[in-house]
């Protein structure tokens, strides 16, 4: 029986760390929808392009490992505003149906791109952490790491949007647009900062997730989804109840993984996604 | 400081100005007065660019204003509080304020100005951490004028202050409007409460289908027969 504990609660506090990566992802997909009122669906490849830029800056260029990192987050929060600036602000006057389509096409396109470039063979950065063990558990170090981060880069993005101009100008203009320029600020760049940081929080969680994964071209399959319906669960654009959404459903895949299946685990977290959009459609903390 | 000459603007089909030409003498306060749907607001959005003048020059301390963008007007020294307030309603007090002063040189004289505002305002610095939508409708008044206030401007544009407010509000709005006169500020303010709004200007115009009909300084205004038998029922 004892030995049960330890293990539930190994799933437990492997539930919280796989969490905090999941709420980094649903962090930069909340930012984009709160502020522009775009879905990135494509929001998971950044990721994958993101790892491939790891890869490539460390494996293949030789960078140290940090460099390749810090390219890596550099090179997606660029392409977050080149996303913006090309395929978004085009359509942001358009139904949202049609941004949702866009966006989709990005996502097969970046896979396609992917594909082509770098083709179908699983590769991995080969850097391996070891587990810790602690107090009978064992925990992977790798997950730590990307769980600290992730919470250190939201704590971060939130010191930014609170005690800054730009941060404060990007809450604002969620609220009203239109009124902007009559404090000096040109909507656009707003748009494009934020865009850039998405991207760039797209390619911090690249940088945490490439030490656990295989890179692959449809890797963003992996993430998009649940990232997607963790941002829906906690309420669209609402970052608090994005944040709160995934330590439940992270909860819900390695708890639920532990007493059935891991495979299991993501079925329960699915159903509970589903009932709960009977029961609260607008999200744990949306509104209306 | 600033003067539009012969300028007309319009929704799409809609025309909403027609040859307006208006002067702001640095220092003054002048009001544009008229009923509804008169043009006013669209007046005051054409000056801060949200919508183009057809035909006709804007320009502030001499300064042609007709090729600038909405986000460059500020840096003319214009500070607009729109229709209705127009809070981040979402945002704290001292957010909204903080928005005020978001062009850099602004942001220097950042602490300055808030102390500056909450001075004139004290209920504002009571309030600072209360979100803005909260707020009793004078309050937001406060806020927005504050708001404007922190970008330093030169001229301060008001877009009927007193609408929508309860009648002993509208009463400590217009002394409001007085202080600020008072502290040096050039003031355009656009109202429909005439009688309240020539007592406290220097001079004013009305506006009326969007057109100048009249203009003068307020106690001329408050003598004209048309504006007696047209506005205050006298």
């Amino acid at each position: 029986m004892e030995i049960f504990d330890i293990f539930l609660l190994e799933a437990i506090v492997n539930g919280l760390l796989l969490g905090g990566v999941l709420a980094l992802l649903a962090l930069g997909l909340n930012l984009i929808f709160g502020v522009i009122d775009v879905v990135w669906i494509c929001y998971a490849e950044l990721v994958m392009i993101g790892m491939y830029a790891v890869f490539y800056g460390h494996n293949v260029f030789g960078w140290p490992l940090w460099l390749a990192m810090l390219a890596a987050i550099l090179a997606v929060a660029v392409l977050g505003a080149v996303l913006h600036q090309f395929v978004i602000r085009p359509v942001l006057a358009a139904e949202p149906i049609n941004q949702l389509l866009v966006t989709g096409g990005v996502l097969f396109f970046l896979q396609a791109v992917a594909t082509l470039a770098f083709g179908v063979d699983f590769r991995n950065v080969g850097v391996n952490l070891p587990a810790l063990q602690l107090g009978g558990m064992y925990l992977s170090f790798a997950r730590l790491i990307a769980f600290l981060v992730a919470l250190g880069g939201m704590v971060g993005v939130y010191l930014f949007l609170t005690k800054t101009f730009l941060g404060t100008a990007i809450r604002a203009i969620s609220q009203d647009r239109a009124i902007m320029p009559l404090m000096g600020v040109n909507p656009n760049r707003i748009f494009v900062i934020t865009s850039a940081l998405g991207g760039g929080l797209a390619g911090l969680a690249a940088c945490l997730l490439v030490l656990q994964y295989d890179i692959h071209p449809a890797i963003g399959l992996t993430f998009g989804p649940i990232t997607f319906l963790i941002c829906v669960l906690g309420g669209l654009g609402n970052m608090v109840g994005g944040f709160i959404a995934a330590f439940i459903f992270a909860q819900f895949i390695s708890v639920g993984g532990f007493f059935l299946h891991i495979e299991w685990g993501y079925v329960i977290a699915f159903l509970f996604f589903i009932a709960m959009m009977f029961w609260r459609p607008q999200g744990i903390l949306g509104g209306k | 400081m600033l003067s539009l000459a012969t300028v007309s603007a319009g929704y799409g089909g809609f025309q909403a100005l027609f040859d307006v030409s208006l002067e702001v003498k640095a220092g003054e306060s002048v009001a544009v007065i008229g009923p509804n749907g008169a043009g006013k607001t669209t007046l005051l959005r054409v000056i801060s660019k949200l919508i183009d003048a057809r035909t006709g020059e804007i320009s502030m301390e001499g300064r042609r204003m007709n090729d600038v963008l909405s986000h460059e007007v500020i840096g003319y020294g214009i500070a607009h509080v729109p229709e209705n307030r127009r809070l981040f309603a979402k945002l704290s007090v001292e957010d909204n304020l903080r928005m005020g002063a978001f062009m850099p040189a602004a942001r220097a004289k950042y602490a300055e100005r808030l102390e500056f505002v909450y001075s004139l305002f004290p209920r504002m610095r009571e309030r600072r951490n209360q979100i803005a939508g909260t707020l009793s409708g004078g309050e937001q008044q406060m806020c927005a004028i504050g708001r404007a206030l922190m970008s330093g401007p030169k001229l301060l544009l008001l877009d009927e202050p007193s609408a929508g407010l309860a009648p002993v509000v509208v009463q400590s709005i217009f002394e409001l409007v007085r202080r600020i006169c008072n502290e040096g500020y050039t003031v355009l303010i656009v109202e429909q409460n005439i009688r309240q709004v020539l007592k406290v200007v220097h001079r004013a115009y009305l506006l009326e289908t969007g057109r100048i009909k009249l203009s003068g300084t307020s106690d001329e205004l408050l003598e004209s027969e048309l504006i007696k038998k047209a506005y205050l029922g006298l």
